[in-house]
């Protein structure tokens, strides 16, 4: 008879879904296995605190050893599964290293990894990737001694790599293939102001970059080359140019996979046993103001715990529906953006504050609705209007710019107030 | 070993041992103690790491940014209000007490 939890993947979502089982009352085995050499860790600060020596894979861990002994919860690092099968009862999941785990009831926090474009010469050493603690040590050793860094991609990743190596004195240049940074996050206005902000610390940053090679001489990188012709020196390269979910497992489980693992509100897969979370799973978007995309995949720390939370319910047959404010944060030299809410589907900005003085929010209406915030260094602004799209209080747009009075006193109840004679 | 007491809102404490360097929300958060979320990683990015600390135990002064998200806890703050993940540990024990909820 197979008992317990198996949880494949000790990340953000994987530690969350363990600890959440024990705090639902679980008392069955929980196998927590991943295939990185450390207990787990957080991985925001990878491409922030870590690559400027503040912090190190044992200083990011998200649990002690005691803590995941007191809770019986089996941390198994260094094993890669690679194979699966289940039933209705239970399955076995097999490692790379010919270890087996049965289990009872199965999870998926398999998460993503970088997606690589294959240019000639991504072979060369400095071409580096960001992902994993492992990376960001390799690329930390690297920066150290570099000069010239390019980074190749203008989203998060790549800026908040940019910033760090500039504000280290180097000499960096942003590479975006798309017509503005952070393309697939933000609106046009905070594109433009993180474009600004980016050359005025002094990087140069090149949209519409279309890189065709890497350039080397004895097996290291030494410039990347546009299709202009021109070669841009480099001693270190960074590829940040998106993620692609894991799912491989859940394809050899007949899982359904479009975009990720397939997962409705509860965190439940397409065989109605299994769950996933976090960066690996596609599911329906649960943010609380109606309209906006179908489906989604989240890359954020809120969703990998949240969503987790639900999973882990769902596990133990306890109703559980995934419904939230989607939000999400990017640390870039002292420029802090915190985005509530997804702006997808907006027909109207209202800018508050003025972007030149690097203190503004963005913020987004849909119908009429306030739907999403892209907040940089007005953390109130973030949090007022997180509470705001919890509670479905509104948000007149013509009053939003009004920097006199703090958002929250700006806030209308939800439901309109009728004035009686 | 600086040992920190974490007490709730409903006055039970849970003291764990940490580590200088450490902040008070990650030694939280580490050991499992309930009542500190820490959503963002002690990035000062979400507000949810709040504690009142008690009276024996001091920390430098916050700056601004700490000081502007205080106004947006769950709970609203007091005087002795700080974020914890702002709280570096050093070599005494510290005591702080946990708001009735962080979110």
């Amino acid at each position: 008879m197979r008992t317990g939890t198996l949880i494949i993947g000790a990340c953000q979502a994987g530690v969350q879904l363990a600890s959440s089982l024990r705090e639902l009352g679980d008392t069955e085995p929980i196998v927590l296995v991943g295939e990185e050499p450390h207990a787990p860790y957080q991985r925001p600060p990878l491409s922030k605190a870590f690559l400027k020596g503040d912090a190190t894979a044992d200083s990011l861990t998200f649990r002690t050893h005691e803590f995941y002994a007191e809770h019986r919860i089996e941390l198994v690092t260094r094993e890669r599964i690679v194979s699966m099968e289940r039933d209705s009862t239970g399955g076995v999941a097999t490692a790379q290293s010919g270890r087996r785990f049965e289990f009872a009831r199965l999870a998926l926090t398999t998460g993503a990894i970088p997606r690589q474009i294959p240019f000639e010469g991504s072979e060369l050493g400095g071409v580096s990737y960001l992902r994993t603690a492992t990376d960001a040590a390799l690329l930390e050793q690297r920066l150290h001694t570099a000069q010239n860094v390019v980074v190749v991609g203008g989203g998060f990743i790549g800026l908040e790599v940019a910033a760090g190596a500039r504000a280290a004195g180097k000499t960096v240049t942003v590479l975006e293939a798309a017509p503005r940074l952070v393309g697939r996050a933000v609106s046009e206005a905070t594109s433009a102001f993180y474009l600004a902000a980016h050359r005025r610390r002094g990087t140069r940053v090149v949209l519409n970059a279309q890189v065709s090679r890497f350039v080397g001489s004895h097996d290291r990188v030494t410039g990347v080359e546009l299709a202009s012709g021109d070669v841009i020196p480099a001693d270190v390269v960074l590829i940040g140019v998106g993620v692609i979910p894991r799912t491989e497992l859940a394809k050899q489980l007949g899982l359904a996979v479009d975009n990720g693992i397939v997962v409705d509100s509860s965190a439940l897969c397409s065989d109605g046993l299994t769950v996933a979370a976090g960066d690996c799973a596609n599911l329906p978007n649960p943010s609380l103001t109606p309209g906006g995309i179908e489906r989604l995949r989240l890359e954020s720390v809120q969703n990998a715990v949240e969503q987790a939370k639900v999973a882990a319910a769902t596990l133990l047959r306890l109703p559980a529906e995934y419904s939230t404010v989607p939000w999400f944060w990017s640390d870039q030299a002292d420029l802090k953006l915190q985005i509530a809410g997804l702006s997808g589907g907006h027909d109207q900005i209202v800018l508050r504050g003025d972007p030149e003085t690097e203190k503004f929010s963005v913020l987004y209406y849909r119908a009429g609705q306030l739907i999403a915030a892209d907040c940089v260094n007005r953390p109130l602004d973030f949090i007022a209007v997180r509470a705001m799209l919890h509670s479905g209080q509104h948000l007149p747009a013509d009053r939003a710019d009004d920097l006199s009075l703090p958002l929250k006193k700006l806030f209308l109840p939800a439901v309109p107030v009728l004035i009686g004679k | 070993m600086p040992s920190v007491t974490y007490i709730s809102a409903t006055g039970s404490e849970t003291a764990v041992a940490g580590f200088a360097g450490d902040s008070v929300m990650e030694t939280a958060v580490r050991n499992g103690v309930p009542g500190i979320v820490a959503e963002c990683g002690g990035s000062l990015s979400c507000a949810t790491c709040h504690v009142f600390v008690c009276a024996d135990s001091v920390f430098p002064p916050m700056e601004d940014l700490e000081d502007d998200m205080l106004d947006g806890t769950a709970v609203d703050r007091e005087s002795n209000s700080r974020l914890s993940c702002q709280l570096k540990l050093r070599d005494t024990d510290i005591r702080v007490t946990t708001p009735e909820t962080q979110v």
